[in-house]
């Protein structure tokens, strides 16, 4: 049983923002709570009826059979009634809660669309992911929760007071002062049991990464034969886990029977001075059950509101993280005055700083003059930051000074659209999206005809391999590319940009896990796609390298050589070094 | 899931206890009814209060007898299923780590680890749920149909008559329900599916410019997601309403089948209070039960599931012979195949070579070519399907797992290391390690530098997953951790991918100056890291195309020099 807290300031400042998206749905809003307030009304007129039969059934030959012919048929009317309006409500907030969490994930969408990468790439995705899915969900389950008990549960307790009153005022104040016994006793335990339970989850988180570690990489504990050392570990958690587990549990289970004793002390101080009343023959037996049975219905939703309060509670931390999502910093909106340009293939990098955190410089002073049709190759060890350069010329990530121009205008001022399909890509890590062949490869030209499609294919050695799956142009391939091998996903996102044949390119040779055939067949599509246009490589085969107009030499995030392969040879630093180690 | 009671058995008690004070508790409700009826009948018709106060007293001492019983039971329960939770956790971690690695591919890391965590979770509360209330709400919904019975049998038969169609609902709901939330949860996978997309695809998204057509995407499958969440709500909405109905309907008829008999004075006032009490207990009852019955068909689920991994045993069993060192090959195989499951095509066919003590050799060819699956079969960690693997002069699988995988040290392709010190992981090579030792194996896997420089050194703490380690420093650890151990043949499984050439090359002879001799296989998807070995194998679609010395291979083998020419490859002979 988890602990109600008090609510922080963030907590209200998101009732707020979940506020402002139920607003759209509160004609519903106000239906639920009437008709909340119609089903609570004929619940709680139940009893009274039933009492008055009663009261009709005295003994013997003094039954009423009339008056309670009557009742009945009222009963029947109210049944229905309360029944019906309670289905509607409960519809009702369905469509209050399904709506707003579909707007509140239209928005998160919207909204990862133009985070700046520099938040995807700073979050884990599974976090992201979650937030969107996950949370949102709870939150769902929460807001209907909310509604439903939340509202009916206040109604039904006020309701109740109200019907007791104009049935026995001494009875009423009885039940009203033993009842929030059981809220105590509830918070009591609560209270006891939290730090059990945190002992419980700190650790069952322990066992949790055991598991995780020993098992997601079972194969290395077996190749080291660690098997007995690790399963001594685990049982001696497992132990400590299965103590304070007993613990948690149990006394968390108290909570249950100790309310419902407290409950049953309610319903014999009801019967006790009842039947006293009715000795005096101050109250009826019909009316002795009818407060009998409210002292029932009057104490279930105290039970249940603690319950309700926690679940509204993690709904609310759920809801606030979306929040956070939906309310992050989007990247800079395209200027006002941006324009879409058509790229030749020059580009002009001038002073260029950059750095991702800011104690580290990464980028100095960077400049490079591109002329059209020129090749560029980066090289040098793994994390020197090649990416880096085309985070920035993709406009990824904006430079902290300096500019980068594209065709002689500054990238800030062209639209991101227009920028980047001036530009094909090709990445080391093949990503295709879930969908068809024919989808993924008409991904920047969905106006493509199946001709220009098969044609770009063709060129990209893709077609034949494509031509055998099942399903041809229309197999369906999950985000990892399922049955494809890496270098069959690697053609595809060739076939993917020589499709659309932009003025520029940038390209990302694979370092391993091609076979040597697939790999010759990439090599040569990239050289057809490179033939007249700009083209920026990061290489690691030594005949791209050489071919290449300029040689980029990066350590360290800087570039830290520029020339081609016969001059920076001579020149006897790095490059020449990195050379002889790996061809001498 | 039947199997798995058998980690009850130690909690024989426990299990019997627990339901029986349960059933003690809810007797103890059923009395209550008939006590009011009592107090009616008797006590106010007789205006007797001393009565009335003594009836008083009873409902109290039955509350106190409730509370008792039911705390008994819960203590049972607890204390059973928790029980039964850990002992089957950790059967569950031995046996899993017994399965050999054949299994571990069928079955995936991944699933065994949700079988371990949410899945025994899952049983656990399973557990504990039916030992408290799955004879408690049966025993309440029949109980209050025979007390029925006991006040008067004419009237009784509207239980008889309310009590199936309560169900018929109740249970008609569920099951019409429970597989429109599982279509709700694919409609939900699929929203997900476009979110992740969005993310790992970021960049490609970008580039295409195609951020409006995803979002489009998005909303569709939103939107359908949105549809049937409304439209299993409408239905499951239905089930408080129509519940709601019958029973209030049946007080209405007990009202109207009391009135008559009160009239033709077989029973009285009171008992026909008790009636409609009896009535209302069944609805709360019944509810609980259907809540019972989802908990319990998730918990049954997960412990198919868990038992499902427990039929599954290990494909290997170790010999028992020691290794002794005087054989003259380290590694033979003799015509070996091996295919990884029935009716596959093989991985490896007809690999037939020796190697000899001290000497490298480089393993190499393209993506499947089945450079893995080979150096695999030394550690044995598959079985050969046909042949024979040989490491010292006798077969592997004479020797037991531990003497053979202390002799071998392999270092796989996924640089691996467990929360923990720096010498904590080196140990797993060599249990009893001195500091000096792991200094030596550190140097040589090209590790010193950078372990130095850690706040620590030794000490350095590797949090989960290496995560505050780079790449290439996750790689050399995990060269050294199999350098401690000193093994007699030491294979790396393309394991220097994340260093950089020179680093590479500096690694690979600082291994092989290591003083005594050490046989090491090489397999990397470079000439340049195994140019230099005593012996290459070149390998093809799982067959040796071509053995021998680099010189040798580019004489001879058509796939070794297709391979040395698209990495070496001159400018101008494209």
């Amino acid at each position: 049983m988890a602990k109600v807290r008090k609510l922080t300031k963030n907590d209200k400042s998101t009732i707020v923002k979940v506020l402002k998206y139920i607003k759209k749905y509160s004609i519903f809003l106000v239906f639920s709570v009437l008709l909340a307030a119609v089903t609570v009304a004929c619940t709680l007129y139940v009893p009274i009826l039933t009492g008055n039969a009663i009261d009709l059934i005295i003994e013997k030959g003094l039954v009423d059979f009339d008056g309670i012919f009557a009742i009945i048929r009222m009963m029947v009317i109210v049944i229905l009634t309360g029944a019906l309006a309670q289905w509607l409500m409960n519809v009702c907030n369905n469509k209050i809660t399904y709506n707003v969490i579909r707007d509140i994930r239209e928005e998160a969408i919207r909204k990862i669309e133009v985070l700046p990468l520099k938040y995807i790439d700073g979050h884990p995705y599974g976090d992201v992911v979650s937030r969107v899915i996950a949370d949102v969900d709870q939150f769902a389950d929460g807001l209907l929760m909310g509604f439903t008990q939340l509202f009916t549960g206040v109604i039904t307790i006020l309701g109740t007071l109200g019907f007791m009153l104009t049935v026995s005022v001494p009875i009423t104040l009885v039940v009203v002062c033993v009842t929030p016994l059981s809220l105590f006793v509830a918070a009591y335990i609560a209270k006891n049991t939290h730090s059990m339970f945190k002992k419980q989850s700190e650790t069952r988180g322990e066992q949790t990464t055991i598991i995780d570690e020993m098992i997601g990489n079972l194969k290395v504990v077996k190749a080291y034969s660690q098997e007995k050392e690790v399963q001594v570990r685990f049982d001696e958690v497992n132990n400590r886990l299965e103590k304070c587990s007993l613990k948690a549990i149990f006394f968390s289970s108290i909570t249950n029977p100790s309310t419902r004793f407290v409950n049953s002390i309610v319903y014999m101080l009801v019967a006790l001075t009842g039947a006293i009343f009715a000795v005096h023959g101050r109250l009826s037996v019909g009316k002795l059950s009818c407060m009998l049975s409210y002292a029932n219905q009057y104490t279930k939703p105290f039970n249940e509101i603690s319950g309700v309060v926690t679940e509204l509670q993690n709904a609310l931390t759920c809801a606030g993280r979306v929040m956070e999502l939906i309310e992050e910093e989007p990247q800079v909106p395209d200027a006002e005055d941006a324009v879409n340009i058509t790229a030749d293939g020059s580009v002009e990098l001038a002073d260029v700083c950059f750095t991702y955190v800011p104690e580290q410089k990464l980028i100095e002073n960077f400049n490079l003059s591109v002329k059209p049709g020129q090749r560029f190759a980066i090289v040098g060890p793994t994390g020197c930051g090649k990416t880096t350069l085309i985070n920035l010329l993709m406009r990824f990530y904006d430079v902290d000074s300096g500019s980068i121009k594209v065709a002689g205008r500054d990238i800030r001022n062209i639209t991101r659209g227009s920028l980047r399909t001036s530009y094909g890509m090709v990445l080391q890590e093949t990503w295709l999206k879930n969908g068809t062949i024919r989808d993924n490869l008409k991904m920047g030209k969905p106006e493509a005809t199946d001709e220009e499609m098969i044609a770009a294919a063709k060129a990209s050695h893709a077609h034949s391999f494509i031509k055998r799956l099942p399903q041809g142009y229309d197999t369906v391939i999950n985000e990892d590319g399922g049955s494809l091998s890496q270098g069959q996903k690697q053609l595809l996102c060739i076939a993917r940009v020589m499709l659309c044949l932009p003025p520029m390119l940038i390209l990302d040779e694979a370092t391993s896990s091609i076979d040597t055939r697939t790999e010759i067949k990439i090599q040569e599509a990239f050289a057809r796609m490179m033939k007249g246009r700009t083209s920026f490589i990061v290489a690691h085969r030594l005949s791209t390298i050489r071919e290449a107009d300029v040689i980029l030499v990066m350590k360290d995030g800087k570039i830290i050589e520029q020339g081609n392969h016969e001059k920076l040879l001579a020149q006897g630093g790095f490059y020449a070094n990195l050379y002889n180690s790996q061809f001498a | 899931m039947k199997k798995l009671l058998v980690y009850l058995k130690g909690y024989k008690k426990e299990t019997i206890l627990a339901p029986l004070f349960k059933m003690l508790e809810a007797s103890f409700e059923l009395f209550v009814p008939l006590v009011i009826a009592a107090i009616i009948d008797t006590g106010i018709e007789n205006r007797d209060i001393p009565y009335i106060v003594r009836m008083a007293l009873l409902l109290i001492v039955l509350a106190v007898i409730g509370l008792t019983c039911s705390l008994t039971a819960q203590y049972f329960s607890a204390k059973a299923a928790v029980g039964f939770a850990a002992k089957l956790k950790s059967a569950l971690f031995a046996h899993i780590e017994a399965l050999s690695f054949k299994e571990i591919d069928t079955l995936g890391t991944s699933t065994l680890i949700t079988r371990m965590t949410s899945d025994v979770n899952q049983v656990q509360s399973g557990v504990n749920l039916v030992l408290r209330l799955f004879l408690r709400s049966p025993f309440i919904v029949f109980g209050a149909m025979i007390m029925a019975f006991t006040i008067d049998v004419k009237a009784a038969l509207i239980f008889v008559v309310a009590i199936p169609l309560l169900a018929i609902v109740v249970f008609g709901i569920m099951l019409i329900s429970i597989p429109l939330f599982k279509k709700v949860q694919g409609a939900l996978d699929a929203v997900l599916g476009v979110t992740r997309q969005n993310l790992t695809g970021v960049r490609v998204i970008r580039a295409f410019h195609q951020e409006a057509s995803e979002i489009d995407s998005f909303d569709e499958k939103n939107d359908k997601l949105t549809g049937l969440q409304k439209y299993v709500g409408r239905i499951s909405a239905l089930m408080n309403p129509v519940t709601f109905i019958i029973v209030n309907g049946a007080i209405a008829a007990l009202i109207w089948v009391g009135a008559i008999r009160v009239d033709n004075g077989i029973i009285s006032q009171g008992e026909v209070v008790a009636l409609v009490n009896y009535m209302s207990q069944i609805l709360v009852e019944l509810v609980k039960l259907a809540n019972l019955i989802i908990t319990v068909t998730k918990a049954v689920a997960c412990g198919n599931r868990i038992q499902s991994v427990f039929e599954i045993s290990s494909s290997m069993e170790e010999g028992k012979v020691p290794m002794d060192g005087v054989a003259e090959y380290a590694v033979e195989f003799n015509n070996v195949d091996l295919c990884y499951n029935e009716g596959a095509d093989n991985s490896l066919s007809e690999i037939d070579f020796k190697v000899k003590k001290g000497e490298t050799v480089g393993v190499i060819g393209g993506t499947g070519s089945g450079k893995t699956s080979l150096v695999s079969l030394i550690p044995r960690f598959y079985d050969a399907s046909r042949g024979e693997v040989i490491v010292n002069g006798i077969n592997v699988r004479e020797y037991s797992f531990d003497e053979l995988r202390k002799q071998v040290g392999i270092v796989m392709q996924k640089a691996v290391l467990f929360k923990g010190t720096i010498r904590e992981n080196l140990s797993w090579g060599k249990k009893d390690a001195t500091d000096e030792e792991m200094w030596q194996a550190l140097e040589a896997a090209q590790a010193k530098e950078f372990v130095e420089g850690k706040d620590g050194g030794l000490d350095f703490e590797i949090t989960q997953g290496g995560k505050n380690l780079s790449g290439g420093q996750r790689q050399r650890l995990t060269i050294a951790r199999a350098l401690v151990g000193r093994p007699d043949i030491l294979i790396l499984d393309d394991s220097a991918s994340a260093l950089d050439y020179a680093t590479d090359a500096k690694l690979r002879q600082a291994i092989a100056n290591l003083p005594g001799t050490m046989t090491v296989f090489i397999v990397s998807q470079r000439t340049a890291s195994i140019m230099h070995a005593d012996k290459i194998i070149v390998l093809d679609d799982g067959q040796i195309v071509g053995m021998g010395t680099q010189d040798e291979l580019l004489e001879s083998c058509e796939v070794y020099k297709e391979i040395y020419n698209s990495q070496f490859k001159k400018a101008g002979e494209a």
